[in-house]
């Protein structure tokens, strides 16, 4: 039972931070028909990025981190839309999927050979330390890390439903053409949702790799989890991700200590699989048209 | 259906003996990365059937050559099967595996077929990986043997070359037939509007899993080609990375024109070899180039040969238009 609660908390905290890559995917896909494979080394570069800025330049780590955010924001949010997105929309959402797998090879190279082929470690933002909580013991990492990434998605929320500024952003995600016809700012729109893509990949990012280290490879799994996390939660809705992320991240734990540690990658993989067959729009999606 | 002669059956009649020749001085690596393009090539134009003939997207490509690279490899090297039945054994395997995969495909579309094939590749890898009674897990297979066909000894770099060449000439052939056949135009009907081919009488049903499961069986053929050409397999070439590079290289090469396979094969698996030069750094300037090509051409090379195409012959037939014009208007005036 306590080993039971402990696998528990343990996924919901992996699960928070899957959320976080998810919704950055589902607002992606909803503002610009961008399907993107490299939302996992979206997550894995901040961290490899800041510890460049640390050890290449000699900062200190909180100028680094810093450094790093505004590099990839920059890099990944604003041109990674002007450069990759917007040229290449027009010719369809197939050759810009392929795109970003490219883009995903040049990340993880970049990685690879600019930093390092090796798992280095990344400074946790949290103290380390043990509290029990009903008679479990967790990591307050877990917990930290739960707090930031919920506190995260409650602020995208407020943020997209009470302001002026995220609800004329939810409106061009549903329909632009309408948005822009009502005198929406679309394309300052959309520019926004990438940005906000590229902030919750670098939270994401320095969330995960203290416990998982930070490597070059490590866009692998975050990048499926994010996606299965996205599609069974529904692709067209931030709640759904947030749903799907939780989902993924319990899953994966339980498998990982009831199932077969060699299999805990195919059973989320498993549900996805039943969800796309059987409930494509996903938990809280909406259906979409999809005749032809 | 016309009878028009097709330019790309002369260009594979012109290039067969040509690449016999051609590497014949190759040192044992140069060997190697040709016939390792030819033996890509052969996957690529399974999915190129599948992605660029029949539009439905896979991400498994790379799992179908893994079938068959372990088919083959379990075969000949622990049960003494001769080459040529694991070969028809690897493409037949990965067609029947091809054809269970094509029942999502029969219910869902676009993206969700992706990721539905994306779950199957990573499945597939996870199996090499775990499964060490059948797959010797993460060592894989070492020492794979080179067959010996009629007599002839294919273990040296140039032999084994040719024997390849002259496996990919027949599958290139078979899949030209095939594509000039009543079934490629179904497949095209497939990808341009299911309803109305439907609607036409063409079974949606027998043709995707056809278009799916004869896509699958040349990644399979190309897998039993690919474990006698490198002599050891480990399950990480079959990662569902491989599926994203075969992907791409279909793409870059020009999806739906009948040699993209050959164009795309050559920039994902012998230009990064050409860039071993550049030291560690040659994925990254490969993945460069074709982002900046994807960028440039988003239907592939062979589309923007074939814009070039265009927009020269109207180039062509502008300025005839302006030379005849003076004519016209003169004896309008007239």
């Amino acid at each position: 039972m306590d080993q039971f609660l402990q696998l528990l908390i343990a996924g919901i905290a992996t699960g928070a931070i899957y959320a976080l890559a998810a919704i950055g995917f589902t607002l992606v896909w909803q503002t610009s028909q961008t399907i993107n494979f490299a939302q996992g080394e979206f997550v894995m570069l901040p961290a490899i990025l800041a510890l460049a800025a640390r050890d290449l330049l000699g900062l200190p780590f909180w100028a680094a981190l810093i450094l790093a955010t505004a590099a990839f924001l920059l890099l990944f949010g604003l041109g990674f839309k002007r450069f990759l997105v917007d040229p290449m929309l027009k010719h369809g959402v197939l050759p810009l999927a392929i795109a970003t797998m490219a883009l995903s090879i040049l990340m993880k190279e970049g990685a690879k050979d600019g930093y390092s082929a090796q798992a280095a470690q990344f400074p946790s933002l949290v103290p380390e330390g043990m509290v029990t909580i009903l008679g479990a013991t967790v990591s307050s990492r877990d917990i930290a890390v739960f707090v930031v990434a919920i506190a995260a998605i409650v602020a995208l929320q407020f943020f997209v439903t009470r302001t002026r500024l995220g609800r004329t952003m939810q409106a061009t995600a549903q329909n632009p053409t309408v948005a822009r016809i009502l005198g929406v700012r679309v394309e300052r729109m959309i520019l926004l949702t990438f940005l906000i893509n590229a902030g919750l990949a670098a939270l994401a990012s320095y969330l995960i790799s203290p416990i998982y280290l930070a490597k070059f490879s490590n866009g692998e799994f975050i990048g499926l989890a994010a996606f299965i996390a996205a599609i069974v939660g529904g692709f067209n809705q931030v709640r759904g991700a947030l749903a799907g992320g939780f989902i993924v991240g319990l899953v994966d734990n339980l498998a990982a200590a009831y199932v077969s540690s060699a299999y805990r990658t195919a059973v989320p993989l498993a549900l996805l699989v039943v969800f796309i067959l059987f409930k494509p729009e996903g938990l809280l999606g909406r259906r979409e048209e999809r005749t032809v | 259906m016309t009878t028009r002669f097709d330019p790309n059956l002369a260009v594979i009649l012109v290039a067969a003996p040509a690449l016999w020749f051609i590497p014949a001085g190759f040192k044992p690596y140069g060997l190697y990365v040709v016939s390792l393009w030819l033996v890509m090539s052969i996957a690529a134009m399974g999915l190129n059937l599948t992605l660029g003939y029949a539009g439905l997207k896979s991400l498994a490509q790379g799992a179908f050559v893994g079938i068959g690279a372990y088919a083959t490899a379990v075969l000949t090297k622990n049960h003494g099967v001769s080459w040529p039945i694991a070969f028809l054994s690897s493409g037949g395997l990965a067609f029947a595996v091809g054809v269970v995969l094509g029942f999502p495909a029969l219910r869902v579309k676009f993206h969700y077929l992706a990721f539905v094939t994306l779950a199957f590749a990573m499945f597939v890898y996870l199996v090499a990986k775990n499964e060490e009674w059948l797959t010797g897990g993460v060592y894989g297979f070492s020492n794979i043997p080179r067959p010996v066909i009629f007599g002839v000894d294919l273990s040296r770099g140039l032999p084994f070359y040719r024997f390849v060449l002259v496996v990919t000439v027949v599958l290139t052939l078979a899949m030209w037939w095939l594509l000039r056949s009543p079934w490629g135009r179904a497949f095209l009907a497939l990808r341009e509007n299911w309803m109305r081919a439907a609607s036409l009488g063409v079974d949606i049903r027998t043709y995707t899993l056809l278009a799916f499961a004869i896509g699958s069986a040349w990644g399979g053929f190309s897998g039993a080609l690919y474990a006698p050409l490198v002599e050891f397999i480990d399950p990480a070439p079959f990662a569902i990375s491989a599926s994203f590079v075969l992907l791409l290289t279909v793409v870059v090469g020009g999806s739906g024109f009948f040699l993209g396979p050959f164009v795309g094969s050559f920039l994902s698996f012998v230009l990064p070899e050409l860039l071993r030069v550049t030291g560690g750094w040659y994925l990254l300037v490969y993945a460069s180039v074709v982002l900046v090509l994807l960028v440039i051409c988003p239907t592939g090379i062979l589309g923007l040969v074939e814009r070039g195409r265009d927009h020269l012959s109207q180039r062509r037939a502008a300025a005839m238009r302006a030379a005849a014009r003076p004519m016209l208007e003169g004896s309008e005036a007239r």
